[in-house]
């Protein structure tokens, strides 16, 4: 007994040594070393540092070629750079490559790489590189390759400064995907400590705690105007806005119009997009959503701009089809109001469909965006005043990935889909009936065949023509109700200026600065 | 004993994340699931093998000190949890000392002063605290003593290695978050075990003798009157761990609580498994030693005692 005792006081000791200093901890008072709010914040401007707040972690691999949460790439888009990248105004530029040229036929894309770019980890980036991360990409002795457009590569040639890359058969958007990040071609330690070539660097990463990236001193181009970039997780709503008002977070991006509000001076709040297409996505397959006529009389009986000002204090952009207006090439503006709010209309297409007194439906929501809770909620409000009783259901994240998404299990449900690179194809091949990822059930053979003639299009004038046949399909169809692309409000400290939106989610750090 | 309980909630953590849907694969994979991928990492990360077979090696490799890898993070589980083990367990072990040092000197008194005005207006004050819930108080504290007072920056939590006493300074806010409402239970329960105590026979023949009643109450009452109180504090322990969970998010506290909450909405088995064992380690730890003081104040408790 005495035995048993004494160990169990050793073991109490032990853990007690080993919270170092816990001891006696209960009198311990807060140090109040003089850390006001401005103190914390101003010692960052001294050090040219910004923490940075963001609401999830990036809670799987590091390596971009494999990490699928578009938070982790809004984030790491400042440390990986592929042969060309993006503009805030969407255009594509050379930054590995230094140049490139596309054959007439658009089947060979020629690019020089960059004299100069070094890795993170210094060493040069060479062809062999470059090379290692398309091939990478295209690699599909595994199964589905990591992007599967780039199987249409038919032959890579290169030397030490040329390299030549040759199409199947053509396609305009090609280039969109050599965004895709370069990485050095022998190192394994992606996972978990990337090294890519962009402005600033990765240091380090704490597990629900924070992200920590430095400036790149050996960037090739105009190099990021912080010295150190904390990315501090924040997943509770309470504590972001008091974490912008005590100075420990200078930035926050995807705040609520509610949060927003609460910020006082020592704030800016910018106004960005989203850039995803927040819907009613129905399942086509089921009853009574297999019937056309049902679903329009739904998008009769959604007022869009009602549920932007309820839910968003107005915020917000209205759509009308799988796309958002930040795609100004693509975005197709009348079908927009292609259905316009009328309930009346809504009834008697219901009565002409079957449903002359309603029906009950469940609208599955993902718990973790309360943004698509609060307009599952005035959907609910809205389908009530032409008869249909519709209930919520919110799942888990992960049930909704699992039962939703891939199993398609639902009747219907409101979610943000987003364009995984800067095409339209990334936002309506999914709609094409044999696309895996066809969530919806959408089976039309009109638009497969749209789809097809994309494919095969002459030039760049005659797909973009096809995409928005394609778009105007949808619409006429229902394939959804379609609702908006969400406003992107960000809050910045007052001081600091440089921000510059993208019409893909991405944060970009390398221009924000303090003002002189 | 320790053991038994230890591996009987590691195996219902584990059967548990068998019973819910969602798997690891799939969140990993997110909305570029197909069917062929998920499985092609299923049997990557072992997770086409059968229930017992994947718990049983779980098991052996816990023994043997390998935690595994997390399926979110690609890193050791050991290398993650390890900084937010010791910031978890001082936030409990602060909360409990605080409960602890408030509860029996605030019981004491008011046991003494029961029947005044300020008794019945301690009363209703005991049952406000123990209605508030902690994420309430949590915000409050953070409002008066951060974006109003100063006194600590909300949202910027100390390194514990390189700043222990800012750190500590943090984590005794959240910590008087947590302790407020279990404070008002211990003082109401040490309250009426100390009244039900004066009214024995004892305590009347004591008194009779003529010791003062100040004496009676320290030397013989309180002893008689802790021994309920020490085991009820030490079965708070376990709920001071599950509101420690919640007051982590309310103060942006980088603990175990977060990575749990996150690794569980993930699927993350390897760090949900870890991370539960050593909350249940703690928790049962604090009974044992509960039974331990309790033998130390009443020595009728103790088995077979050998002193």
């Amino acid at each position: 007994m005495k035995k048993r005792l004494l160990a169990l006081l050793l073991l109490t000791g032990l853990l007690s040594a080993a919270l170092t200093g816990c001891g006696g901890g209960s009198t311990e008072q807060a140090s109040g070393d003089g850390q006001t709010a401005n103190g914390s914040a101003g010692a960052r401007a001294q050090t040219n540092e910004i923490v940075v707040g963001i609401a999830q972690d990036l809670d799987e691999s590091l390596d971009p070629h494999k990490a699928v949460a578009a938070g982790t790439k809004e984030v790491m888009f400042n440390v990986f750079e592929g042969l060309v990248k993006p503009t805030p105004d969407g255009d594509l530029i050379p930054a590995v490559a230094s140049g490139y040229t596309v054959s007439p036929d658009q089947t060979v894309y020629t690019f020089t790489l960059r004299e100069g770019v070094l890795f993170h980890n210094g060493d040069p980036v060479e062809m062999e590189d470059v090379v290692y991360s398309i091939e990478r990409c295209a690699d599909d002795s595994e199964g589905t390759p990591l992007i599967p457009a780039l199987s249409a590569i038919s032959d890579i040639q290169s030397d030490e400064t040329t390299l030549t890359i040759t199409l199947a058969q053509p396609d305009s958007e090609f280039l969109s995907y050599l965004t895709l990040a370069v990485l050095p071609a022998d190192y394994d330690g992606q996972d978990t400590a990337p090294v890519g070539t962009g402005p600033f660097k990765f240091v380090s990463r704490a597990a629900q705690d924070s992200i920590v990236l430095e400036r790149f001193a050996d960037y090739w181009g105009t190099p990021a105007e912080l010295d150190k970039v904390t990315f501090r997780i924040i997943e509770n709503a309470d504590s972001l806005v008091m974490s912008l008002q005590s100075g420990a977070i200078d930035l926050f991006s995807h705040l609520t119009t509610t949060q927003a509000a609460q910020l006082g001076d020592d704030f800016q709040i910018l106004e960005g997009t989203m850039n995803l297409v927040q819907a009613l996505y129905l399942n086509n397959a089921v009853e009574p959503f297999s019937n056309e006529k049902v679903r329009q009389a739904l998008c009769y009986a959604v007022d869009k701009q009602q549920i932007i000002d309820l839910a968003f204090d107005g915020y917000g952009s209205p759509i009308g089809s799988s796309m958002y207006p930040a795609f100004q090439k693509y975005f197709v503006e009348d079908l927009t109001d292609y259905y316009p709010y009328d309930p009346e209309r809504a009834m008697e297409l219901l009565a002409e469909a079957g449903y002359p007194d309603g029906f009950t439906m469940t609208i599955t929501v993902p718990s973790n965006y309360q943004p698509h809770i609060d307009t599952a909620q005035v959907l609910v409000e809205q389908l009530k005043a032409v008869g249909i009783t519709a209930e919520i259901q919110l799942v888990e994240w992960g049930t909704w990935l699992d039962e939703t998404y891939t199993n398609r299990q639902f009747q219907s449900t409101v979610v943000g889909v987003d364009a995984s690179n800067m095409t339209a194809r990334a936002l309506l091949e999914r709609f094409t009936s044999t696309a895996g990822d066809n969530f919806i059930n959408y089976s039309d053979s009109d638009y497969d065949a749209l789809f097809a003639q994309v494919q095969t299009a002459a030039d760049d004038d005659a797909r973009t023509e096809l995409y928005k046949e394609m778009e105007r399909n949808l619409t006429e169809h229902a394939a959804n109700v379609y609702i908006q692309d969400l406003a992107d409000l960000v809050a910045l400290r007052t001081g600091l200026e440089g921000l510059r939106f993208y019409p893909i989610y991405v944060l970009d750090l390398s221009t924000v600065r303090y003002a002189q | 004993m320790l053991l038994v309980t230890m591996v009987i909630v590691s195996l219902l953590a584990f059967a548990a994340f068998d019973l819910i849907s969602g798997s690891p694969a799939e969140i990993m994979l997110g909305t570029q699931a197909t069917e062929e991928r998920v499985a092609e990492l299923e049997a990557e990360l072992g997770l086409d093998r059968p229930f017992p077979v994947r718990y049983l090696s779980w098991l052996a490799g816990f023994f043997t000190g390998d935690l595994g890898t997390s399926y979110s993070y690609h890193q050791p589980v050991w290398e993650l949890i390890a900084p937010k083990v010791g910031i978890t367990l001082c936030l409990s072990l602060l909360s409990f000392l605080l409960i602890a040092a408030v509860s029996i000197p605030l019981g004491l008194w008011a046991a003494r002063r029961s029947g005044g005005p300020l008794d019945a207006a301690g009363t209703v004050l005991n049952q406000l605290c123990m209605a508030v819930p902690p994420f309430f108080t949590g915000v409050l504290l953070s409002w008066v003593f951060s974006i109003t007072l100063h006194v600590f920056v909300h949202g910027q939590f100390p390194d514990m290695g390189s700043d222990p006493g800012g750190a500590l300074g943090y984590l005794f806010f959240a910590a008087v978050a947590i302790a407020i409402p279990r404070i008002a239970m211990t003082v109401r329960m040490l309250r009426s075990t100390i009244q039900a105590e004066m009214r024995r026979d004892y305590v009347r023949t004591a008194i009779s003798r003529g010791n003062d009643r100040a004496g009676v109450l320290r030397r013989h009452v309180l002893r008689n009157a802790l021994v309920p109180v020490v085991t009820f504090l030490a079965q708070t322990m376990a709920e001071i761990v599950a509101a420690s969970i919640v007051v982590e998010q309310v103060f942006a506290i980088p603990g175990l609580g977060r990575l749990l909450v996150s690794s569980i909405s993930n699927r993350d088995y390897p760090v949900v498994q870890a991370i539960v064992v050593i909350l249940a380690f703690w928790v049962v730890l604090a009974g044992t030693a509960a039974d331990l003081i309790n033998q130390r104040i009443d020595p009728r408790l103790r088995l077979g005692g050998a002193s």
